[in-house]
């Protein structure tokens, strides 16, 4: 049995701390918000021990493994505190703010051969999974374009009471929305050398974008598009939407299916043919032992629970994969003027460490209770 | 219970294959005419049970309903709530508790306050839950609403949270308050019927996924067959054609030698496609259908 702590109890927290309590693997051990109602709720009807303090938590509860939903920009000093206690990390997307962050912390958890791994549930989608399979196997040829797209009602009026709606938060719709296809994008390609053309549009917000639109390079001939607005109220609710030119064809890919166009000369993988092929959900999707809200939420923390338990540090979408998409994500966030932003890789970057003892646990403390009003998690 | 009951996904824009088939069926069914089109066929090919979310537009459907009571006469509803959607979107936007607070009633402010404000306080989840019931069936009045469903993601979310008791706090308030039968949808069948158990909720009404090749059916195929053989409860399936991965025939074929099953959800757009079901199912069910 794996302890599992939960730092955060919002949206994602508690669909996350739902799908793993069903785990037979796990033992949820603590649970641990800002809100007294939802801690006391919780607690009244379920039994589970509470927190409003998560290093009181880890420290008391013998938790080994760690999920993380809360605002974003707690998430780098929430996540270091695990890992500097030997805790294994299950992070919310986006994962750090500040990419020199993600660097440090990613090799930190590496050299403690700690498990990680960030909340891009994409990355577990069947029908995205087939697509990268294919990318690997070569079969589209020479990879020239992709255009990345996500569209959802989630502003549609100019308003905002959480930290959803301040920038220095991580709110907005970059690190928000445009996180989830960039993501696929560093998966399926890697790390891009530049972005260019960046626009950062207002559509209801004022402090945050509402649209991300910008132009990606790869540096091989190869380039991106990024079409990403979260004030589309034509869209019943997140669509993420990925498609692909190469020399040998064409992959258009959402999270129900895998359209693949495949031209004479490519070499046609098994169950292909030359054409149009479409790929469903219902043919690709791995059956999992709890659904919450779609295959893919269980299938990441069930990946996440089984390498903890084989202490596997590589894996899909761990603290290295998150730290290119920060990376990503930063270039974008700096390239608001439109201009050419260099993408570097951010594991070059001296990081001065979090201090620590009793100074660094009083600031953490002060921190917490500063957002504790703010604390909503996705 | 009808052995045959209508669904709403094709209404709404929900399609598990295709986002581009969804997108035609939302356009298709932008107006309330359009659904009323596809209920009247199902109503007059005998399908008279409307298993439908609580989605904003179903009221309009049952206002057109209730203007004319002897053309829908035999007309049920088996309502299901929440209609998820808005209170995700609304959880991101003003987090848990200002979620609940957007969605308690206007109308009758006082009782709200009463029931909904003392129970806020005291960390009662009963009060706050019965409301929220309320509000979700105020489009319902007047109309016959037999069995009363909780959503699966509800359902699921609670029974993974080990939050059983919400479980006996829904069914009793459907009973009390409107006389109905509680339901539950679920994506773990095998899991929640021993949450049922435990919670003393007897011979549950309880709508899953129960299709030929294990399609979203949790626990898996087998263990729901067991269930299906061995366990008391009042089966209903849907997504037995596994969105569309099954072949009608075949998929009916199966479904309905399953022992237990009491009724089959089924959905679709047009006369022809509801005849084509009904036809299925009677061939190996006795329905009283025309």
């Amino acid at each position: 049995m794996v302890k599992v702590g939960i730092i955060g109890l919002g949206k994602m927290g508690l669909s996350h701390y739902s799908i793993i309590n069903a785990h037979e693997d796990v033992e949820v051990v603590g649970v641990c918000d800002s809100s007294g109602y939802v801690l006391d709720v919780l607690n009244k009807y379920t039994g589970v021990d509470t927190f409003s303090d998560f290093e009181k938590m880890l420290d008391v509860q013998g938790v080994e493994a760690a999920v993380i939903s809360t605002p974003s920009k707690l998430h780098a000093p929430m996540v270091r505190a695990c890992l500097e206690r030997g805790i294994h990390v299950f992070c919310e997307k986006p994962f750090c703010l500040k990419p020199e962050d993600s660097a440090a912390l990613a090799d930190l958890a590496r050299s403690k051969s700690l498990v990680t791994q960030v909340g891009y549930h994409n990355r577990f989608v069947g029908a995205f999974g087939e697509a990268k399979r294919l990318l690997d196997l070569g079969t589209l040829g020479r990879v020239t374009h992709v255009l990345a797209e996500a569209y959802g009602p989630v502003v549609l009026k100019p308003k905002g009471s959480t930290w959803r709606s301040k920038k220095d938060e991580g709110g907005g719709a970059l690190y928000d929305y445009a996180a989830h296809p960039l993501d696929l994008l560093t998966w399926y390609f890697g790390r891009p050398e530049s972005v260019s053309g960046t626009v950062l549009g207002h559509v209801f917000s004022s402090e945050t974008e509402d649209e991300v639109y910008t132009t990606i390079d790869w540096g091989h001939g190869m380039s991106g598009q990024l079409s990403v607005s979260w004030s589309d109220e034509s869209q019943r609710k997140m669509t993420t939407k990925i498609t692909i030119w190469g020399t040998h064809g064409r992959i258009n890919v959402d999270r129900q299916e895998c359209q693949v166009y495949l031209r004479d000369d490519a070499a046609v993988p098994a169950g292909y043919e030359k054409g149009w092929n479409v790929h469903y959900t219902t043919g690709l999707t791995q059956e999992v032992d709890f659904y919450l809200r779609g295959e893919e939420y269980s299938a990441q923390l069930d990946a996440w629970i089984k390498r903890i338990e084989k202490v596997e540090v590589d894996g899909v979408g761990n603290f290295d994969d998150a730290t290119v998409t920060d990376e990503l994500l930063a270039a974008i966030a700096r390239g608001g003027s439109g201009e050419v932003q260099h993408i570097v890789s951010g594991a070059s970057v001296d990081v001065p460490p979090v201090p620590s003892g009793w100074w660094r646990r009083m600031k953490l403390r002060l921190k917490s209770r500063r957002s504790a009003r703010t604390m909503r998690r996705a | 219970m009808d052995r045959l009951l209508f669904g709403d996904n094709q209404f709404f824009g929900v399609n598990h294959m295709s986002e581009e088939k969804a997108r035609a069926q939302a356009m298709r069914f932008q107006s309330v005419d359009a659904v009323m089109s596809v209920l009247d066929s199902a109503y007059d090919c005998g399908v008279t049970t409307f298993m439908c979310t609580t989605h904003d537009r179903i009221a309009e459907v049952t206002q057109r309903m209730r203007e004319q009571p002897e053309r829908y006469a035999d007309q049920v509803f088996y309502p299901c709530m929440p209609y998820a959607h808005k209170y995700a979107n609304a959880m991101a936007d003003a987090g848990v508790i200002g979620a609940i607070r957007q969605f308690l009633p206007d109308e009758g402010f006082f009782d709200a306050a009463m029931r909904g404000g003392k129970s806020l306080a005291k960390k009662d989840i009963e009060g706050v839950t019965t409301l929220l019931i309320d509000a979700e069936m105020k489009m319902f009045e007047g109309l016959k609403t037999p069995v009363i469903f909780l959503q699966n993601v509800v359902v699921d979310l609670l029974l993974g949270l080990g939050f059983v008791d919400a479980f006996r706090i829904f069914a009793d308030h459907v009973k009390a308050r409107y006389g109905a039968e509680p339901g539950f949808i679920t994506m773990n069948l095998p899991k929640l019927l021993d949450a049922l158990d435990k919670v003393g909720v007897d011979n549950p009404i309880v709508c899953a996924n129960i299709n030929k090749i294990g399609f979203r059916m949790c626990g898996g195929l087998d263990a729901y067959v067991d269930v299906l053989a061995n366990r008391p409860f009042r089966p209903i399936a849907m997504s037995v054609y596994a969105s569309g991965a099954i072949r009608p025939d075949e998929a009916i074929e199966w479904v309905t030698s399953l022992p237990n099953l009491e009724a089959i959800v089924f959905g679709a757009s047009s006369r022809t496609n509801i005849e084509s079901t009904v036809k299925l199912v009677a061939s190996a069910w006795p329905l009283s259908v025309t």
